[in-house]
């Protein structure tokens, strides 16, 4: 067997113990940026083995039990990040179990779902766990049979020797927990794999098929009360008074009172971003109770003027002033304009491109819009917390345990160590759930109240409380030659309240004279990372913009953009491109090839492409449409995916699908706009959700075969979908959508 | 408040409630049965979907009392031992991702069944168009309930 000879990354360590009643079990310890090297160090010394977890467990009866460090919304890493620890451990699937570990990121690692970074950032530390554990596994053996270790092997979970003896790791577990850790390590190299890129199903599919507790919303302990909090009906609102003496005589109610989130000099990190700080909190036995009891509510609202938050994260403590106007869509879109007018930051400079615009021979100018999105998670924001002066439990939907730890501490004055949080697996994600502010509600409101709570908003709450994809623009310019060739690319984008702007993507690099710049507007309307932040506008609005690029450069979309790529990798422009030219190629290649791009047999089908890097990984799709009563459909899809190494391909082809779907959805429907600072959409009726009569009749899903390391998935198709389905579109209608969601409709899209 | 006996799952259980509370929160908080779920309380996602006397009804905005002498299944009871045709199919294709809609997907889906055991995909478009998967799994949700049919004809199993 062929091996990479890795060293234990300096970064990690690993610690073996003896389960009670016999066993093995490994913990893997990161020095985690988020906790001070001294608090780790200090693991070794004080260990309580009883109350500890690890990543494996092997009990004498040859059950193995992986830890999944990271939280769960759907993007499988329950099976997939167990899948990395078998393959090195060499166990046979059947026999493991899967467990969420606690939050403990001393010894599971950064814990954190995001930034489609799980499978990235455990991809060697998992292994070289998995690896570890063999290897003292077989040390165990070679002394208990008086071999060397050299001839000692492994097959799914059996020790043998040629001598005929042979054991379980089960048998073995016990001794092999007081053999020392081995500094140095081999891992498999991909050929090798029979775990890894073999498809496996989902852990927790019999629990969900038959409707298991799993989420946050179904987390319930005996006399846990509800919360709800009634938050003011438009940003830029506070509360100013309330009456609750007729919710307070509705049955089963125990409570009214304004909580105050933050005091007023608290210094925020980084996603503790909330949109109310004086919450109206209403507390009773039962989720029906409150939810009829709070119609019976009278609060009156005031306007919160201009507000001074100070944010203690990355880049050091700053003070922001959030404006305390009532905003409205239709004013955003002017100010935008105003904006995109002015001079703006210079983000990236390669050339003359004035001079290129001045001398060109055809300009193209184009500008796009895209609103503001809700995440809308299935489950809506929901957490459970019992807190009481010396300790707090919190349980529910978190997507970065790690970030909100810190600021329940300060909250609660509480030491970390007294602060557990379990991870629910979560009805979705999509970003909104790195922002801890709900976690925070509930646990306040249960130090209020003196029990166990759940703190749950209503979809109406969900939608209208903030937290979403910024509403943004772009405008593009394209010089072209006489002889059509693309001499300058400028794109000049802004948003509210941050601009989309990846000055070093492609196509920077591959134009000789370019300049990206960003301007942004501050507003109260709070926003979130939303999957691929930024990348999900400017895949939209750059690949539909090189669409129209290519048409008048006479050129064939897909080779045009081939084209950029070649000069992008024999002669880059400028230094810090992101992508790697010859991977982003790759993908066009195979979906052109897949999809049978410009032959024949597609005619019924209009036909547009994009593709998109992003989070490390490339994505492109071939979006085939038709008219159905009437309106645009998708029928079928192709995509093409260079993620590295697939770890579970049915499970990876689930995920580009979905995000294929939720890209055509988004791009089509997705829109939520304001008046007077009142969100206008509040549930499913009024903002559109993609369904399944509208969802593809096929996705076919191809992944570039390689062996480089994993890079993210949850995140890159989606961007280049809302940009296919633009260029899908004009062929269709035979005229541009520059305005999302794409619809015709007599006032502006947004 | 008023008594009420609900019969979910084959089960009886007396509830003291609110004849107005809505079924969903009656088998989510009274009977203590979680796989229910709560997605938009306004009869748009299909989340809280339940077999109400066979038919399919949206627990979200089903009163409580009109299921008093009726037959409540939920996901938990809609099969012993997991394998309904509807839960076989959803294992075998690993349809979900975060699955939070599925149960009211599989209830769905398994009514459909029962009424049209080919459906074509018009059919399924047609049937499940009330239930939303914020997650896009509904290529595998089409694929699966066309498996289900296949399970079905097979075991004679009925939803
Ligand atoms: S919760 Fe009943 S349809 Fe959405
Ligand atoms: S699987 Fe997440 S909503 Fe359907």
């Amino acid at each position: 067997m062929e091996k990479d000879k890795t060293a234990l990354s300096r970064r990690s360590f690993l610690k073996a113990s003896i389960l009670s009643g016999g066993g093995m079990m490994l913990t893997v310890s990161w020095l985690s940026s988020f906790k001070s090297a001294d608090k780790t160090e200090a693991l070794g010394l004080t260990e309580n083995w009883a109350t500890l977890n690890g990543y494996i467990h092997i009990l004498p009866n040859n059950q193995v039990k992986l830890i999944c460090p990271n939280p769960e919304f759907g993007q499988n890493v329950m099976t997939s990040l167990p899948m990395m620890l078998a393959e090195e451990l060499d166990v046979d699937w059947k026999n493991v179990s899967v467990e969420m570990g606690p939050h403990d990121q001393a010894k599971l690692g950064a814990q954190f779902t995001g930034g489609s970074n799980s499978v990235r950032m455990y991809w060697k530390p998992l292994r070289e766990a998995g690896a570890a554990a063999r290897q003292m596994l077989r040390e165990a053996a070679a002394q208990a049979w008086n071999v060397p270790a050299a001839e000692v092997t492994t097959k799914a979970g059996i020790l043998s020797h040629p001598s005929g003896k042979s054991a379980s790791y089960g048998d073995m577990a016990s001794k092999a927990a007081i053999i020392p850790v081995p500094k140095d390590l081999e891992l498999k190299v991909p050929k090798d794999f029979n775990i890894v890129s073999k498809s496996k199903k989902n852990v927790e599919i019999k629990k969900i098929t038959s409707g298991k507790p799993l989420f946050g919303l179904d987390y319930s302990v005996e006399g846990m009360l509800i919360a709800m909090i009634q938050h003011p009906p438009a940003f830029g609102m506070k509360l100013k008074s309330f009456d609750a003496a007729e919710a307070l005589k509705m049955p089963g109610i125990i409570d009214v009172f304004i909580l105050k989130l933050y005091a007023d000099d608290f210094e925020q990190g980084g996603f503790d971003t909330r949109t109310f700080n004086d919450l109206l909190v209403i507390v009773g036995n039962s989720t029906w109770e409150v939810m009829k009891a709070r119609k019976k509510l009278v609060a009156q609202w005031e306007a919160s003027g201009d507000l001074k938050d100070t944010i203690a994260g990355r880049g050091g403590k700053r003070e922001v002033t959030i404006p305390g106007a009532l905003e409205s869509t239709t004013t955003h879109m002017q100010q935008m304009k105003e904006y995109a007018a002015k001079p703006a930051q210079q983000l990236r400079r390669d050339g003359d491109p004035e001079a290129a615009f001045r001398t060109a021979d055809q300009v193209i100018e184009r500008t796009y819009n895209g609103p503001f999105l809700a995440h809308n998670c299935m489950e809506p924001m929901n957490f459970f917390a019992h807190v009481t002066d010396e300790k707090a439990l919190v349980a529910g939907p978190l997507q970065a345990p790690g970030w909100s730890e810190p600021t329940l501490a300060k909250l609660l004055n509480l030491p970390a160590d007294k602060i557990e949080i379990q991870m629910t697996r979560m009805g979705g994600g999509f970003g909104r759930r790195a922002y801890g502010h709900y976690l925070y509600e509930a646990a306040l409101i249960s130090r209020k109240v003196k029990a166990p709570v759940k703190l749950m908003y209503t979809r109406e709450d969900d939608m209208t409380y903030g937290i979403y994809r910024p509403m943004y623009t772009a405008t593009y310019r394209a010089a072209l030659d006489a002889n059509k060739n693309l001499i300058a690319f400028h794109v000049k984008g802004g948003g509210i309240p941050e601009h989309p702007i990846h000055a070093n993507r492609f196509p920077a690099g591959a134009v000789e004279n370019y300049l990206a710049e960003g301007w942004q507007i501050a507003s109260n309307i709070t926003i979130g990372a939303f999957r691929a932040p930024r990348s999900n506008f400017n895949a939209a609005a750059e690949q539909s913009f090189l669409d129209e690029v290519a048409e008048a450069a006479g050129k064939d979309p897909i080779a045009f953009r081939l084209e950029l790529l070649k000069r992008a990798k024999e002669k880059p422009v400028g230094e810090n491109n992101d992508y790697d030219a010859d991977r982003y190629a790759g993908v066009l290649e195979l979906v052109r090839d897949k999809s049978n791009w410009n032959k024949p047999g597609n005619e019924k089908y209009n036909r547009g492409v994009a593709a998109y890097f992003c989070h490390n990984s490339y994505a492109a799709h071939v979006v085939d449409m038709v008219t159905r009563d009437g309106q645009p459909y998708v029928a079928r899809v192709f995509s093409a995916m260079d993620c590295g190494i697939v770890i579970n391909p049915n499970a990876a082809t689930n995920m580009v699908q979905g995000a294929v779907v939720d890209g055509i959805g988004n791009a089509l429907y997705g829109q939520l706009t304001h008046k007077d600072g009142a969100t206008q959409q509040s549930n499913f009726h009024n903002y559109r959700m993609i369904r399944m009569n509208e969802a593809p009749k096929s996705i076919e899903v191809y992944f570039v075969q390689n062996e480089m390391d994993p890079t993210g998935l949850g995140e890159p198709p989606f961007p280049p979908v809302f940009g296919a389905v633009a260029n899908a579109l004009y062929k269709m209608k035979g005229k541009r959508y520059y305005n999302q969601p794409f619809k015709d409709e007599p006032e502006k899209s947004i | 408040m008023a008594k009420i006996t609900l019969n979910i799952n084959k089960k009886d259980y007396p509830l003291e409630a609110d004849p107005q509370m809505p079924l969903l929160w009656a088998i989510r908080d009274l009977a203590g049965l979680k796989g229910t779920k709560y997605g938009c309380g306004m009869a748009q996602c299909g989340a809280c979907v339940v077999h109400l006397d066979g038919a399919a009804i949206r627990s979200c905005v089903t009163q409580v009392s009109r299921a008093a002498g009726k037959k409540v299944v939920t996901i938990e009871g809609l099969s012993e031992t997991n394998s309904h045709p509807v839960q076989k199919a959803w294992q075998e294709i690993d349809v979900p991702q975060c699955g939070y809609c599925h149960s009211g997907q599989m209830m769905s889906a398994a009514v459909l069944l029962r009424e049209k055991p080919n459906p074509t995909d018009q059919d399924i478009d047609d049937a499940m168009a009330g239930n939303i998967c914020r997650c896009g799994t509904y290529l595998r949700i089409r694929e699966a309930i066309h498996t289900a049919a296949e399970l079905q004809k097979k075991t004679g199993t009925k939803g």
